[in-house]
């Protein structure tokens, strides 16, 4: 930990990246159907079984990305440390399995490589997919960057087999602005994972000895206490990942943020809100802001399942305008969904500071550095003025519509 | 005779869609053409067909042809030509499927179409890979060929997509290869005049993905390949087991005259109709 962190950087694709966390984390069964852009990283876990590098694994590349999933219940529930990685349209297809998993409280963990869904058909990215799966009782953590998604891959394994959290995980990158990039990367060390994240030993599992059922009939006597106890497990864990981010940083000695993460917020006056990868960008940004003296800070959102409602009311409390950017949007409210869930978070509080909403990067349409500034620009308008306008698209072609 | 430079100006997309997305050696472009030749053939208009992929590498086949098209999810072409072939039973629907679409991720809506018999024709054009994500092995790898998640070979057994559909109710079976081209054109000339369910595999190169990693030679060794290796379906079925080693049969496998699902269809509505008179 004290070792220069460049000495131990490799240049590699955030795929690699990615593949070789999973590998560290020791799974026992890996399932998928290749889709793009998640396929390097299911390539990479291929090469590596391949090559004897994972004991104890089995790998297979089932007929599709529902059947992908339901295996990983079968294996999960048989005591397995599961893993998938899918995008977009195949996340859509697993829908059915993705409520099956969280409700049977199977700690799977998968990494979405966001892209964007059809109609019309894009490879491209967005967060729409994992967006879509909001409710599913899955914990969702976004990644800035290759670091990041290789770090919270254990994390997010270390969190969901809690025995008070018994969730699943999706952990949530860019699709080919990080899964195809090459950046520096200090690649997970396979002692220091070890002494991280201990073996998977599941309280419950199928085994003849001990007969149970997963996923039996629930009448209505007691199918809301099953919902009640994924809400419970979800409380649990916005407490366990700021633990769990703590004992990252003392065992690898990196620090990403715990639920959320800022930059420059400490005397913003504007707070701008965003997830994934985008926030590099946000950064730059900033800085190029404040060199003008405009008082503007961020506040990147790591845990969107659990929200982290506390930290988020406590970092927004000062701020003259907050303004939320959404690769999404809920179509028929005209609203990002980070931007949905910043203003219920503020309801019912003494906080009455302007909420606006940006939708922008849809199918991969490029968020430049003129975006943000231009979105920085309006921000200082409301802030002067109030706010007339709460949710826009940005960056709209005219000569398209 | 056809000249293929007219069909291409009359049918395909050659100044929206161009240049296409397939790798240099590919068959796709081929069983493409042997379409185009086949709807030539039966003078079929534009607005009278439809065309309906999935997605993939044959995905695309829709994208460069001019008639009316419908882009759908991966492995769900059949299953939106089922609609739209009861909505509008005048169209002429043709479905173009890759192996993985057809029979991977789509092979529910495949065995269910065939039972049904619906008047729609099938061209599914089988690279034994998934070619575009970057091969990884489909249900149609052979056991111990290499692919990118099967690095020391497959170890499952592939489906003989003929006998699949067969056994399951297509009316009419067909296998053709890029090598066969002419061969391919009638072939899917009498699929589309089939009334009924249809289906012709095109065996088609993929010498990016599969044939590289398997060491089976470029484009013209693959098609090679086919040459040396197809026998016609009649002089196919005279050979004894010990003779047969790597070889297979092409032409028409099945050719049945049934009534198809919307024959049935009108026929018990006006059943129905008359018992309430």
């Amino acid at each position: 930990m004290t070792d220069n962190p460049m000495e131990k950087m490799s240049v590699v694709e955030g795929s690699y990246a990615t593949a070789h966390a999973v590998k560290v984390c020791r799974p026992n069964v890996i399932s998928a159907y290749p889709i793009t852009p998640q396929t390097h990283i299911v390539e990479d876990l291929s090469q590596f079984i391949a090559d004897g590098e994972i004991d104890n694994c089995e790998f297979i590349t089932i007929e599709s990305e529902f059947s992908a999933l339901s295996a990983l219940v079968g294996a999960s529930a048989a005591g397995a440390r599961t893993y998938s990685s899918t995008s977009s349209q195949g996340l859509e297809l697993m829908h059915e399995v993705v409520f099956n998993v969280s409700g049977m409280r199977l700690p799977t963990v998968m990494t979405v490589v966001n892209r964007a869904v059809s109609a019309p058909i894009s490879i491209w990215n967005d967060h729409q997919d994992s967006i879509s799966e909001r409710d599913t009782g899955w914990i969702q953590l976004y990644a800035e960057n290759s670091q990041e998604i290789s770090d919270l891959t254990p994390l997010a394994y270390k969190v969901a087999e809690d025995k008070d959290v018994m969730l699943p995980a999706m952990v949530c990158m860019d699709g080919f602005i990080l899964s195809h990039v090459f950046e520096p990367v200090v690649l997970l060390e396979q002692d220091l994972t070890d002494e991280y994240l201990p073996p998977y030993r599941p309280e419950h599992i199928l085994d003849t000895k001990n007969p149970k059922t997963f996923g039996s009939f629930a009448d209505p006597s007691v199918y809301t206490e099953f919902r009640y106890m994924q809400q419970k497990g979800m409380d649990i864990a916005l407490k366990k990942i700021e633990k769990a981010v703590d004992e990252f940083t003392r065992i690898f000695g990196r620090d990403h943020g715990g639920l959320i993460d800022t930059y420059r917020a400490d005397d913003a006056e504007i707070l701008l809100m965003a997830m994934g990868s985008v926030v590099g960008t946000i950064k730059d940004v900033i800085d190029e802001a404040r060199i003008d003296g405009i008082k503007v800070g961020l506040l990147k959102i790591r845990s969107f399942r659990p929200f982290p409602v506390e930290a988020v009311r406590k970092t927004l409390a000062d701020a003259a305008v907050i303004v939320v950017l959404d690769k999404n949007i809920s179509l028929g409210l005209n609203e990002g969904s980070l931007c949905t869930e910043v203003k219920s978070c503020l309801y019912n509080t003494d906080i009455n500071t302007p909420v606006m909403g940006f939708m922008l990067g849809h199918g991969g349409r490029d968020i430049s550095k003129g975006t943000i500034h231009m979105i920085i620009d309006k921000s200082q308008k409301v802030a002067r003025s109030g706010i007339k306008v709460e949710n826009e698209f940005v960056d709209v072609r005219g000569d398209l519509i | 005779m056809i000249r293929t430079s007219e069909a291409i100006y009359k049918y395909l997309r050659p100044d929206k869609k161009y240049p296409h997305v397939w790798c240099p050696g590919c068959g796709i472009g081929i069983v493409t053409g042997a379409l185009v030749r086949a709807i030539e053939r039966i003078g079929l208009t534009k607005d009278e067909i439809a065309l309906v992929s999935g997605i993939g590498c044959s995905g695309r086949v829709s994208t460069y042809l001019d008639f009316n098209t419908l882009h759908t999810t991966h492995g769900r072409a059949l299953a939106f030509a089922t609609g739209l072939k009861l909505a509008k039973p005048s169209l002429t629907v043709i479905v173009v499927m890759g192996d993985g679409d057809a029979t991977a991720i789509g092979g529910n809506h495949l065995i269910h179409s065939c039972r049904r018999n619906i008047n729609i024709t099938s061209l599914i054009i089988n690279n034994n890979i998934y070619g575009m994500t970057g091969g990884q092995y489909s249900p149609t790898t052979p056991t111990d060929y290499k692919a990118s998640t099967a690095q020391y070979g497959s170890i499952e057994k592939p489906f003989d997509i003929c006998k699949l559909v067969e056994a399951c109710g297509a009316s009419f079976v067909a296998r053709g290869t890029t090598y066969h081209a002419k061969m391919l054109d009638a072939l899917i000339e009498r699929a589309i005049n089939n009334k009924g369910f249809s289906v012709v595999e095109a065996l088609s190169q993929c010498p990016t993905q599969y044939g590289r990693r398997n060491k089976l030679g470029g484009p013209i060794e693959m098609m090679q390949w086919y040459k040396d290796n197809a026998i016609h379906y009649t002089a196919f079925k005279k050979l004894s087991t010990d003779e047969i080693g790597e070889q297979f049969p092409i032409g028409v496998l099945t050719d049945l005259d049934e009534p198809d699902y919307l024959e049935r269809y009108s026929r018990i509505i006006k059943e129905a109709g008359s018992e309430g008179q």
